[in-house]
């Protein structure tokens, strides 16, 4: 047990619950100001759905010895985390060079990876913006948590997994994270539908402030995400940071000079998106990568990611603010990118990607955990979606849509222009 | 009496407010609104999709007057808030019914 690894691993786990705030915010701000609290309560009750789930059974599917495809029950409701002396399986010492075991105490890990498991599915809630009810939203998510987010942090994350065992790097959710959560996006509008007037009606920003806070609390927040994926408070950490850091900025870099040349403006949306866009990409190869690589994995994601915004107008499909462009295509760059990028001087426990050397051994392995992760993650939360269609259904009606989620699903308004004198109480 | 409207641009309200307070004008009442007129509105882009914004934010000045007095409060207002440059905006006035001031019950001139 080592105190300083222990202390860093519980400040980022700290840092990473404050991201799903920050993600609210960032996307609270991208819809209009009757859809704002919707916004938010989507991303706040991840908070307190996923947190219980992954207490009873979440941790246990995900970390549990369970073989390679799926945790089992033996953590079941925190069991045996109470016990400083518990071990997970798989992290061990491999050889010489790779050492997995873990420093910190199991409980420690638990609660780091919690704050993991609650902002994923949080990131859906920006395609699925203003038409998705809530009670459908509540029930999808807490299916998904468990029979998609657990099994993919076991076959990514875990020592014990398939894709950690063939050699498939991620190392702080480039695939669990990212990828997982884009595409399940993805899925999941393909079943809700467009909103009501896309793409012809204006859908403004309502409050641009909330977004660029919000993704500052995001980038504050990153770096427990990925410097804190370290385990430990180390050299691997502090590159892990510095990589972070480096790629956030070039992404914005790379967004805003995109932006400008094709549109004419460098937005305050386009340098909070660009950092949002690096920050993704560079999830996957945190702990593997160094130099200036970081600088041009950001500023490639920032680039191709405004980009790829644009490919929902072209197909159709009313991805609201973003989360395949820039999640979904981010994570797939970052993952794959660090299949060139990596470098096993960084971190004993990686591999050289192609221009280090390592062939395409790694890339080959990248594209299989990105296939994967893809084709599971796509089927199964179509197949979600549908059953919780048919449960409870998944839009609103067209009268609360265009009421706003905020008075139709909460009773609530934002921004009330209702005096303390025009409100009477009646209950 | 009459009501007198006026339609400018929201960086002038402080130069229109200054010259009927120096008119001798007792009181007026703004707000913030959107219109269009000649002037064109704008495009806003977000994340590469552009938008046409129509309305074009203004400041409507109202200011109740006496019939004799109407001639220079236009007068005043044209004055301050013209920059030359196309969304000046617009003055008009209408015949008023009456008014009252409430705390004292005072009507007609006396109201104003």
């Amino acid at each position: 047990m080592d105190t300083g690894n222990t202390a860093w691993v519980l400040a980022s786990a700290a840092l990473v619950l404050f991201m799903t705030p920050g993600l609210a915010f960032f996307y609270g701000g991208m819809v209009r100001s009757k859809n704002v609290l919707g916004m938010l309560m989507q991303n706040y009750v991840a908070m307190g759905v996923v947190g219980v789930l992954w207490a009873m059974v979440g941790f246990s599917l995900a970390f549990g010895d369970g073989g390679k495809w799926i945790g089992n029950f033996d953590f079941v409701g925190l069991k045996h985390l109470s016990d400083v002396t518990t071990k997970l399986p798989g992290y061990v010492k491999v050889d010489h060079a790779v050492d997995l075991s873990l420093t910190i105490p199991a409980l420690a890990f638990c609660a780091y990876q919690m704050m993991f498991a609650i902002i994923t599915p949080a990131l859906f809630t920006g395609a699925t913006a203003d038409r998705l009810r809530f009670r459908a939203y509540v029930l999808f998510l807490a299916l998904w948590s468990v029979l998609v987010y657990s099994p993919v942090a076991h076959w990514v994350f875990s020592p014990t997994g398939w894709l950690f065992k063939r050699g498939a790097l991620d190392f702080a959710g480039g695939t669990v994270v990212h990828i997982n959560a884009g595409i399940a996006a993805f899925a999941l509008i393909l079943v809700l539908g467009k909103r009501k007037g896309w793409p012809k009606e204006a859908m403004p920003p309502h409050s641009l402030p909330l977004t660029l806070l919000g993704a500052g609390m995001l980038w504050f927040g990153w770096f427990g995400f990925n410097a804190g994926s370290a385990l430990g408070a180390n050299q691997l950490a502090a590159q892990a940071l510095m990589n972070t850091s480096l790629a956030a900025s070039a992404a914005m870099l790379g967004w805003l000079i995109v932006e400008r040349l094709k549109g004419g403006h460098a937005t305050t949306l386009g340098a909070a998106s660009g950092c949002v866009a690096g920050l993704v990409a560079i999830t996957p190869c945190a702990g593997f990568v160094s130099g200036m690589s970081p600088i041009i994995i950001g500023f490639i994601a920032g680039a191709v990611c405004f980009l790829a915004i644009s490919l929902k107008f072209r197909f159709g499909y009313d991805d609201s603010l973003d989360v395949v462009g820039v999640h979904l295509v981010g994570g797939i760059i970052g993952s794959l990118l660090l299949g060139f990028f990596a470098d096993v001087k960084v971190n004993p426990a990686g591999f050289n990607g192609v221009f280090n050397g390592g062939g395409g051994s790694l890339l080959a392995d990248q594209l299989v955990a990105v296939g994967a992760t893809l084709l599971y993650s796509f089927v199964a939360s179509l197949v979600l979606a549908y059953i919780v269609k048919a449960v409870v259904g998944l839009r609103v009606s067209e009268d609360e849509e265009n009421e706003g989620l905020d008075l139709s699903q909460h009773a609530e308004q934002a921004y009330s222009m209702a005096a303390a004198g025009s409100m009477g109480r009646i209950g | 009496m009459q009501l007198v409207t006026a339609i400018v641009k929201p960086f002038k309200l402080d130069d229109v407010k200054s010259a009927l307070k120096d008119l001798g004008v007792a009181g007026m009442t703004v707000a913030e609104v959107q219109g269009f007129g000649r002037q064109r509105g704008h495009t806003e882009v977000y994340r590469g999709a552009e938008y046409q914004v129509d309305f074009v934010p203004k400041i409507r000045v109202e200011v109740l007057a006496d019939d004799a007095d109407v001639d220079r409060i236009v007068d005043a207002i044209v004055d301050a808030a013209r920059t030359g440059k196309i969304g000046d905006g617009k003055v008009w006035w209408t015949p008023v019914g009456g008014a009252v001031r409430i705390r004292t019950g005072e009507k007609g001139h006396d109201a104003i």
